[in-house]
This record gives structure tokens, sequence and C-alpha cells, in this order.
């Protein structure tokens, strides 16, 4: 059964739209709701999307990063936030700040909360795309779905059995 | 500052070692024994003072909360066995060094051997209970891997995990004792502790300590029923067992006995325990040496005889009797040391060390055969040598015991009667009679290999022609401090015709006999059973015991571990049910009752679908169907918190519930279709634990709720959100900057979930790396159990 082009076209307008949210969820969430971990959470729902629209492997090669990549940065990023205070002699974690030409403030939270964001990211996708390859059938491969249908008891043919 | 060095200078060598020894090469052995060298004549020079009653004591705080101090206490007693370390140390230092000539991993030895030197030193001069513990453990440790050196045998293996359980186990005993000795006195300073005269023994806990110091000593030193270890240790590299072995760390439990010996030694369970069990395993000993033709098996028993032997003096606890202690540890060394090096020798040279193959070894070693004659002179106890001198005041001590005169001479009697037999077993078997073809080539071994034995004879020569050499500057601090009054000991060769010198003429014809009659006794039956009752019966025992342990584990594992999700939960949430219900039992409930009076319209309409969805999960048998019910209430408590105010937590519910969902199902697909409808039973009993979890939660919110709640976190975050953080968003401040620790925390462990989810998805693809983990885990409880 072909993916519904509903779907696939959605897929399309709305991935990016989502991964666009999730970046704003992020940096607003120091004065509006949101944050790192929401906004991490949102991002990997766009590739979660994409990846029933049009297969792990494709979500995949959007993603361009390996999500255990991503997760290894954003806990290095989030020590980096910390260490760097301990560097210009402040107590570890201090949250140093500077407010650029234009009053936009930025400072090591910010890039401790994108630390969170590339963690929660990447944990959520390692999760959703190594289930898949564990031989689901949610997820689309080569253009067809294999849907899992209520109600269905057989395995469809394409999975590893006994695995 | 000194006495720090002398501790600590043995473990910066065993840092060093690894690294150096590729440049030091042949000479290693050599060089490295600067440092025990370099310890003994700082520790030589502090004997005179000590031999004028000083005393001195070093002490830097550690963890001054509990008066856990990093202390030192030179006296007589410490200075004895430090010495004794450290004299031995040097020689082993330099035997070691030719014994293991060109091993790969020479520096990795050289470094376990020092930390263990290093250990044990700390050990006899540490002046606070846990100091000593540690020092006590660390010993265990080195021990372990020095006899696990050569790790690539299953055997090696096996002997180091049963010497570190056994010792470990008496050290936890140990440390327990340690701990009430410290609730009795209120001190954990040894030197304090010792002054503190009759307050242990006249207190409650008097044989509880003494049953858990001796349960300490006991396995430490191999006294039965606890020596079957100490033969097996024999799979570690000769110069280990010439060191750890005769000389010093199995003389840790003897230590241990007599450091606590002026506050704890005096009732009859002390004589009765300690003199009995030490009779005991001195006679069992000596006998089941004579059972082994490997040298080193022969060794190990009469090294066990020796601890037998001088666990029964400091049981006896007379004054003869701890003189006797004391300069038989000095003779059992310098012996027992020796006849280990012997015998690595021969094995380095013909590679057998069996008595009954060897022969005719005196014209290819002449040194080692030398200083082999003088070594076993002194261990059957023949006069003009120091064995002598020991042998004498052994008789005289149990000669003078009152209380079971005949019981304690007849047991010394016939175990020295043996002892007198392995001597010639390890001296004359390998070295007189003609030579075959095994020894015929036997090479002349390079002077590393001889010149520890050398000395050793040399000492057990010299001290037992000269003897009242040691009386001022080393016995009579010794005994001073070993009976806790001061006292003036004199050692001579000759005490006139008494009933002592009668026995050891009495033993040295008997122990002739015996071995001239060797091979039958050898063989006969019930020798043969004493054999395989407590020589190997023993080790079979721990065997079982090991066996017994790892069944009981895997039992209860198996109940509690089961890997059944649902019981994990179950398990929980009962455990927590019960416990919040036994605190309202105990304590009462106080809270106002559940009233629904002014629920506004669509808070029912939320109740019902919350309770509704839980309630779904109970009664619906399709899995999507149940995954969505549970969706349902996921999504109406996200609402709940948009309601009441808190919208970040209602953004990550809505988030986390999607994303579950999505999880959720790719499982399921997954999941082999089988027919698992829970059966009417199962339904009841997950709706009952259901409910008395949400009645628990339900009854401590009220509970909770009825307290005076005090704002002062909420108005602080408030206060400093903006100010401190730069931000208004208070639950993101505190999860970024407040309290951004505990977040690293956290996403620390999503990290480590991610790649541990990782892992498992992918172990479960390749069945071949599976089947290769399994290969490598198991052998772990092998070693423990075969």
């Amino acid at each position: 059964m072909k993916v519904s082009l509903i779907l696939r076209t959605a897929a399309r307008l709305l991935v990016p739209l989502m991964i666009l949210f999730s970046v704003f969820l992020m940096l607003r969430g120091h004065n509006e709701s949101g944050g790192g971990f929401i906004g991490g959470l949102v991002g990997a729902s766009g590739f979660a999307l994409y990846a029933m629209a049009y297969g792990t492997d494709a979500s995949r090669k959007a993603l361009q990063v390996d999500p255990r990549t991503l997760m290894t940065v954003g806990v290095g990023l989030a020590l980096l936030s910390a260490l760097i205070p301990v560097a210009t002699g402040d107590a570890f974690f201090q949250g140093l700040w500077t407010e650029l030409p234009g009053g936009v403030k930025v400072g090591t939270p910010i890039l401790f909360d994108i630390g969170v964001y590339l963690l929660v990211v990447g944990m959520a996708l390692v999760v959703i795309y190594e289930l898949d390859d564990d031989g689901l059938s949610l997820f689309p491969r080569n253009g067809v779905s294999t849907p899992y249908v209520v109600g269905e008891t057989e395995p469809s043919p394409s999975e590893p059995t006994g695995s | 500052m000194g006495i720090i060095l002398a501790v600590f200078s043995g473990f910066v060598l065993a840092l060093v070692t690894p690294w150096t020894t590729r440049a030091t090469g042949r000479a290693s052995g050599w060089i490295y024994s600067v440092v025990p060298a370099g310890i003994t004549v700082y520790l030589a020079t502090r004997v005179a003072g000590v031999a004028a009653g000083e005393t001195t004591r070093v002490a830097y705080p550690w963890v001054p909360g509990l008066n856990v101090d990093l202390s030192f206490y030179v006296d007589g007693l410490s200075l004895f066995f430090a010495l004794l370390i450290t004299g031995i140390g040097t020689l082993i230092f330099i035997y070691a060094g030719a014994y293991l000539r060109g091993h790969h991993h020479l520096g990795r030895f050289f470094s376990y051997l020092s930390m263990f030197m290093a250990a044990m030193v700390g050990l006899v001069l540490a002046d606070n209970l846990f100091t000593f513990y540690i020092f006590f453990e660390l010993t265990s440790f080195a021990s372990f891997v020095l006899i696990g050196f050569n790790h690539d045998e299953a055997a090696s293996r096996r002997a180091a995990w049963q010497a570190l359980l056994v010792t470990k186990a008496g050290g936890l005993a140990l440390l327990v004792g340690f701990l009430l000795m410290e609730q009795v006195t209120g001190t954990l300073q040894i030197s304090a502790i010792l002054e503190t005269g009759d307050a242990i023994r006249e207190h409650g806990f008097y044989t509880a300590i003494v049953l858990l110091v001796i349960a300490g000593a006991f396995t430490k030193s191999a006294q039965f029923p606890f020596y079957f270890w100490l033969p097996n240790a024999m799979q570690a590299p000769t110069p280990v067992s010439a060191y750890l072995h005769s000389a010093t760390m199995v003389k840790a439990g003897i230590y241990v006995l007599a450091r606590f010996h002026p506050v704890l030694a005096g009732p009859d369970l002390w004589i009765w325990l300690v003199g009995g069990i030490g009779a005991l395993t001195m006679l069992l000993s000596a006998w089941l040496a004579l059972q082994y033709t490997d040298m080193k098996g022969i060794l190990a028993y009469t090294t066990i005889m020796a601890l037998g032997l001088l666990t029964m003096l400091l049981g006896l606890g007379t004054e003869t009797a701890l003189k006797a202690c004391l300069v038989f540890v000095l003779v059992h060394a310098f012996y027992k040391a020796g006849l280990f090096m012997v015998a690595g020798a021969i094995d380095h040279s013909v590679h057998e060390r069996d008595v009954t193959k060897l022969g005719g070894l005196r014209a290819a070693m002449p040194a080692t055969f030398g200083a082999a004659v003088v070594a076993g002179l002194s261990m059957a106890g023949i006069p003009l040598l120091f064995g002598f001198v020991g042998k004498e005041l052994i008789y005289e001590a149990t000669l003078h015991f009152e209380p079971a005169m005949v019981l304690f001479t007849a047991a010394a009697l016939l175990a020295n009667v043996a002892l007198v037999a392995s001597a010639g077993l390890l001296v004359i078997r390998p070295f007189m009679g003609a030579t075959n073809q095994l020894t015929a080539h036997a090479h002349r071994p390079d002077v590393g290999l001889w010149i520890g034995p050398a000395v050793l004879a040399v000492l057990s020569l010299g001290l037992g022609l000269a003897p009242w050499l040691l009386d001022v500057p080393i016995l009579a601090p010794a005994l001073s401090a070993l009976m806790g009054m001061e006292t003036a000991p004199y050692l001579a060769i000759w005490h006139g015709f008494n009933a002592a010198l009668g026995l050891s003429a009495v033993t040295i014809a008997l122990g002739v006999a015996t071995y001239m009659a060797w091979e039958p006794i050898r063989t006969s039956a019930p020798f043969r059973s004493l054999e395989r009752w407590l020589g190997t019966g023993l080790d079979n025992g721990y065997d079982h015991a090991i066996d017994g342990l790892l069944a009981l584990a895997r039992a209860q594992t198996d109940i509690l571990q089961n890997g059944y999700l649902r019981r994990y939960l179950a398990t929980i949430l009962v455990t927590t049910v019960v416990a919040v219900g036994y605190g309202f039992g105990y304590y009462g409930f106080e809270g106002p009752v559940l009233s629904f009076v002014n629920v506004a319209s669509y808070e029912w309409v939320l109740s019902v679908l919350i309770v509704g969805g839980a309630s779904g999960t109970l009664f619906l048998q399709d899995r999507v169907a149940l995954v969505t019910s549970l969706g349902i209430t996921g999504f109406g408590i996200a609402l709940v918190y948009l309601m009441y105010g808190a919208p970040d937590l209602a953004m990550t519910q809505f988030l986390v519930e999607t994303l579950t969902v999505i999880l959720f199902v790719l499982v399921l697909a997954a999941l082999p279709a089988l027919n698992e409808a829970a059966s009417i039973g199962h339904r009841l009993r997950d709706g009952a634990i259901a409910l008395a979890v949400g009645g628990m939660v339900t009854t401590l919110l009220l509970a909770v709720l009825h307290q005076p709640f005090n704002n002062r976190m909420g108005s602080f975050y408030q206060e400093f959100s903006y100010s401190e953080a730069q931000g208004r968003n208070i639950v993101n401040t505190i999860l970024v900057d407040f309290r951004a620790l505990d977040t690293l925390g956290e996403i620390v462990v999503l990290l480590i979930a991610g790649f541990g989810i990782y892992t498992l998805l992918r172990l479960k693809r390749t069945p071949a790396a599976t089947a290769d983990r399994s290969s490598v885990s198991t052998p772990t409880i092998e070693q423990v159990s075969s």
C-alpha cells in the first residue's frame, strides 16, 4: 500500500515549520513558555513525521547528522556552558550574559538550553530510528508503507522474523 | 615525616616501576631494592630510641568529622614487624629481579610487590583503627593481584579469588570488631586503646569483639578451618610465596592478635580459642605437609604450621610464650623465606619442584645448597642455630602452661617432629644423592637467586650462636609492647639440662625416624584420608560454599529480577502503597474530606476523560486501542496542567504523549501477535493495584495540602528570576540556571539511556555478538566457583 498522498504532501510543508517552530520554542523559552526540552521534543516529532511519510532512511538523510552525535554534542555544549564561567574565574555554572548590539542578550544559559535541545532531539530520534530499523512496519520502505493494521496478526513478509 | 616517607615511598615506587622497568632491565631487582633497603636503614635508626623506651606518633587529620586520622605509631612491636617486612623485602626484591628476569610484565610485578610492601609497613605502623583496616585490606588486594599474577592460568585466577574472598570476609569481621572496640573505648587511636587496660575485657561486647577480631586474624593467617587458601596461593611466582606467604602477609593476622593482645588476651575464651585453634592448626598442617611432594606444597603447609604455633603461643599468653612467639616469628621468617627462595632457585634451574624427582643438586648449586642446609637445620631446630633457640622457648612455654601442660606440649612435640621430617625432605632430597637426568644439566643460578637465602642463612647461624644480641634492642621493646608492661627478656643458647632440652632431643630423634619412614607414612591410609578430609576436603568445601552462594544469588535474582516489566511495576507500586499506607496507619491521617461541591462542569468532563481512559486499559483487548486509551488519560492530564497555569508542563506533557504514542505503536508492531488477552483475574488484580495507588496518592495529596503551604521557594524565584537569571520564565530559569547542575545530571542520564537503547537494539540484531558476549561473561562466574 502506498503512503497516503495527503501525509506526504503535508509532511513536506509541516516538517520545516515544525523544525523552525522547535528552534523558536527553544529560544523564547527563557522568557515565555518553551525551552530546550520542549523544543527538542517538537524537533524530534518533526523528523518522526518525516520518517512516517518518507521512511527512516530519508529522515536520517534530512537530519544529516547521526542522532548519536547530536546527543553527545548536546551534552558537550551543556558542559561547555558550565565550564566557560570557570575559565573566566567565576563559579561552575555561573550564568554569564552579554548584550549584543541591537539589544539581544546572549548568555551561557542559552548555550546550555541548546545543549538540552540537541540531546533531546538526538535521544528521541535514536530510539525512533533504531526501533524502526529493528524490523518495524510503521514507516514506509522504498516508498511503500507496511502499516500496522488493527487486528492484523501475520507479520508482514518484508520483516525479518525471529529477530 | 620520616615515617610517612617510610610508608609511602613503597606506593610511589609502585607507581613508577611500570614505566621504568624497561630502562632498568636486568638490574631492576637490585635498583628497586634500594627503596626497601632505605626504609630498613631508616627504621634501624629508630631502634636505639625505641629500645630506650621512646615511642613516636605522627597523625594527620584525614576525616576529622569521624576522628579518622592518618596516623602512625612506632613502638617496639610495630618496629619489630616493620623491620622484618622491609628487611626481607629487600632480599625478595633482589631475588625477584633475578627470578623473573626478562618477564614481559616485570614492571607490573614490581609495582604490585612494592604496593604490597608499603601496605604491610602501613599496617604494622598504623595507629588508627581505620588506617589499620585500610592497610589490612590493601594487603589482601595486593596479595590478590600477586597470586593471580599469571592470570592466564585458571588455577592462578581461582587461587587469587579464593585468597581474596577468604581474607576479605575476615577483614569485614575485623572491621566490625574495630567498630565495637571504638564503641567500648571511645577512641579510634590504637595507642590510646592499648592504654585502656581492662575496659574491653570487662565490657559486655568482649566476646563479640574477640570473635570478630579472631575471625579477621584467622582468615588472614590461615588458621583452621580457613587455611585451605594458603597452599593454593602457591600458584603465585615463588618470590611472592617467599614474601607474602611465609614472612609477611600471613603474619598480618598474627600481628592483629599481637597488637591487641594487651587489651584482649587473658580470659578463658581467648586462651582456649586462640591457643586451641592454633595448636590444632599446627598439629594438622605439620602432618599434612608430609603428604606433599611439591617443595612449595610442603613449604605451604609448614608455613601454616608455623602460623598455628604462633597463634597458639599468643593464646597461652605467658611471658615465656610471648617471648617464644616473637623469637619464632624471626626464626620462621629467616628459614622459611630462605627455603622458599631455594625452592624457587631449583625450579628456575631444572623446572621441577617434586622432591621425589630431584637429587644431587649440591654440585650444581653450591651456594644455594649451603643456604638450604643452614635454613633446614634451623627449621629442624638443631643446636647452634636460631631455630634451636626458638624451639627451646616453645617447649619452655608449653611446659610452664599450667592449665593444660600435657596437651599443648604433646601437640608442639608432634608438630615439631613432622617439621624435622619436612626439613629433611626440603634439603636432603633435592641436594643429596646422585644426580638424575633431570638434575644433571642444572645450570648454576646467578647471584640474585642465592644472595637472599645466603644472607638469611647467615642470620640464622649468627643469631643461633649469639641470640643475646637481640635482647635489648629488639626483643625487649617488642615484648614490652606485646605484654603491655616493661620486661627485660634474655635469650641464651644453653639453658642447662632441662625438660625442654630433653624434648628437643626426642623431637630430633623422632623427626629423623619420620623422615626415614616418609614413603610408607605418606602412602598409608590414615594419612591419605587426613589429606582427603582436611586438605583437599576443606578446599572443596570452599567450592560448595561458593556454589551455594551463587545458587542463592541466582534464586533471589530469579524472583526479584524476573524480566517481566509488569511484575517490576507491580512490586514497586505495591511496595510504595504498603510503605505509605503504613505511615498513615502509624501516624494517622489528618486532612480534609474529599468534597465535590463547586466542581465546574468542564472539570467534570476532564475528570471523566482521565478516569475513563485509565479504566479503558483494564477492559480493552486490542493493543492499539489500549495505547489510545492511555493517551486519552495523558492528554487529559496535560489539559489539567494547562488549566491550572503550568503551560510549560502542559506542553511537555502533550509532546511526550505524542511521541509515546508513536513509540508505542512502533514497538507494538514489532511484538509477536500472541493471544495474550489477560484473564479476568489478572484484570481484577491490576485494577486493584491501580485503585490502591490512586487512593494512596489522593490521600497523600489531601494530607499534604492540609499542611500550611510555605511559598518561600516560589517567591524567591519570582523575585530573582529576572534579576539574577535574565529570564521571565521561572520554570526555564530554574532548569537552565538555578538548578542547571540537576538538569545536566538528567541529560547525562538521557544520554546514557539513549546509548543503552541503541546498544540493546543493535545487539539483538546480531546473534553472533550476543553469543560472544555470553562466552566472555560466564567464565567470571566459573572462576569463582570452579
